[in-house]
């Protein structure tokens, strides 16, 4: 069942009187509860893609569709994580998590009165990233992998159907990366939610990804779409056996046929 | 030197450079034999200080309300309008302009203008020392709102936040740090509003004390003022200072962790 459909969506960025195209005829569509990548080149439009599924950029060109309905504005309740965690250093990471259940209808008007609850479901979340003993730490005192792990959690705890997901781990060193990539296969295989993963860390997008969608370089289109044959769960392991190899090379090889163009 | 001579040195330092200071102004004067009603000695200033402490404290109650009068108004309308300017272009786009007019008019001016408003007294100062404080608080309000992360605007806006929920949520907490920075300054402004306004035009307050002080060719007297003002004004500040440390804790870090 198709959740969200890209049908020929382009992408044209106005200042003053020069445009760009950033993203040209893109077309694709994730089903329900897919994992999807993009990769690319850099400056291929890919975060693009990202903002025109959520609707907080309206495409210039084509429809995008998410559950059936066109999306003409900021779609509700989507879960949103960012290479830089956003987290607000005023609010502890308990509440910083809490935030989309202050904003996300119906948990907003229940928040006030059931404030324990919910603090209990974001605790048993945090759990699951370990980062149980930090709950009432600030963002600041937290390590960037720490930090990742609490935004991961904020994009998550209203359970969104949609998450998107822009270079999450880019910022972090390999180790942490990693073992984050682990902890997001996890979440997934336990909610099912469907994400967008925008990364250019190939090997991250093999582990993570049911479907690795091949960018070109600006103005980005869609040049291949590769579905990823591994069995779940994925371990470090798996990223060195020969199937796994082969299919970063395959999409590398893309990619570089993409820069030398 | 020990950890503890450091850290006690550290807090005696500028009580020593006052004192420093206070020393090489009464030998200059005694040995350069500077006439007093040019350059009083501070020990006959603190001698005047002391004589008529009732009558500074009593002008200094003066300018101190009035000051802070005008400096509590500033706050809430440099809020106001700080939130109005960095939460809407429009409003900003309407009114930054004129703000910045105004601003530009030399305060001296309006209080002739005040005067023929609201006649002599407490009013005119109050309302200087809120025209010369509320610019700073305005504009650092504004800028706090501005300069929100995008993608901490797109995370919110994706959850599906309204316009108000960003600006409560986001905006205000973020704009807390640069409103409490903007006070320190806006408070020693406030100082020099009602003074300004007590020395064209007035008939109470330190200001007016110290212009009549100097009519009579009292300088001791001017000076004891100046000092008042000096103090009231470091104090206040202080006040501001622990204001901000106190409810904007987050945005000094590392502090608290040590």
């Amino acid at each position: 069942m198709t959740f969200v459909d890209l049908a020929g969506v382009s992408l044209t960025y106005r200042l003053g009187r020069e445009t760009t195209l950033a993203l040209a005829d893109a077309t694709m569509s994730i089903g329900k509860g897919e994992f999807v990548a993009v990769v690319g080149p850099s400056g291929c439009g890919k975060s693009t893609i990202m903002k025109l599924v959520t609707g907080l950029l309206p495409a210039t060109g084509g429809e995008v569709r998410v559950s059936g309905q066109r999306v003409t504005g900021p779609i509700k309740g989507v879960g949103m994580a960012f290479q830089n965690p956003t987290l607000m250093p005023w609010r502890t990471t308990m509440a910083n998590i809490l935030l989309p259940m202050e904003v996300v209808e119906p948990h907003k008007r229940r928040f006030r009165r059931n404030r324990a609850d919910y603090e209990a479901q974001a605790m048993k979340l945090l759990g699951t990233v370990g980062l149980a003993d930090f709950a009432q730490k600030f963002p600041w005192q937290l390590s960037g992998g720490m930090q990742q792990r609490s935004n991961l959690c904020r994009a998550l705890i209203h359970e969104p159907e949609l998450l998107m997901l822009d270079e999450p781990f880019g910022a972090l060193d390999a180790f942490t990366r990693e073992e984050l990539w682990g902890v997001m296969q996890a979440l997934w295989l336990e909610k099912r939610f469907t994400a967008v993963l925008v990364t250019h860390d190939l090997r991250e997008a093999v582990y993570l990804a049911d479907t690795v969608y091949v960018m070109s370089r600006r103005p980005g289109r869609i040049v291949q779409s590769r579905k990823i044959d591994i069995p779940r769960p994925r371990t470090l392991a798996t990223t060195f056996e020969p199937h796994f190899v082969e299919i970063v090379h395959e999409l590398r090889d893309r990619i570089h046929q993409e820069h030398a163009a | 030197m020990r950890e503890w001579q450091r850290e006690a040195l550290k807090i005696a330092m500028p009580w020593l450079v006052i004192a420093v200071l206070l020393a090489v102004w009464e030998i200059s004067c005694v040995v350069f034999d500077v006439p007093e009603i040019i350059l009083p000695r501070p020990s006959k200033v603190f001698a005047v200080f002391v004589a008529r402490f009732d009558i500074l404290m009593a002008f200094g109650w003066d300018t101190l309300w009035t000051t802070l009068a005008g400096f509590l108004l500033a706050i809430a309308g440099g809020l106001l309008l700080g939130l109005a300017i960095g939460a809407s272009p429009f409003v900003y786009s309407g009114l930054y302009p004129l703000l910045i007019a105004f601003n530009a008019v030399p305060k001296v001016a309006i209080v002739p203008i005040l005067m023929i408003w609201v006649g002599i007294g407490a009013l005119p100062a109050v309302i200087t020392a809120f025209v010369i404080s509320f610019f700073p608080i305005v504009v650092n309000v504004a800028t706090g709102l501005a300069t929100i992360e995008p993608e901490m605007r797109d995370v919110l806006r994706s959850l599906g936040a309204t316009r108000y929920e960003i600006l409560t949520k986001v905006g205000i907490p973020r704009a807390m740090p640069y409103l409490f920075a903007s006070l320190k300054v806006a408070i020693t402004l406030a100082f020099i509003g009602s003074v300004i306004s007590e020395t064209v035009g007035g008939n109470r307050g330190i200001g007016f004390l110290m212009l009549s002080a100097s009519a009579r060719n009292d300088a001791p007297t001017t000076f004891a003022g100046l000092f008042t003002i000096a103090i009231m004004g470091v104090l206040m500040y202080a006040v501001c200072a622990l204001a901000e440390k106190r409810m904007t804790r987050w945005a000094f870090r590392g502090e608290i962790v040590a």
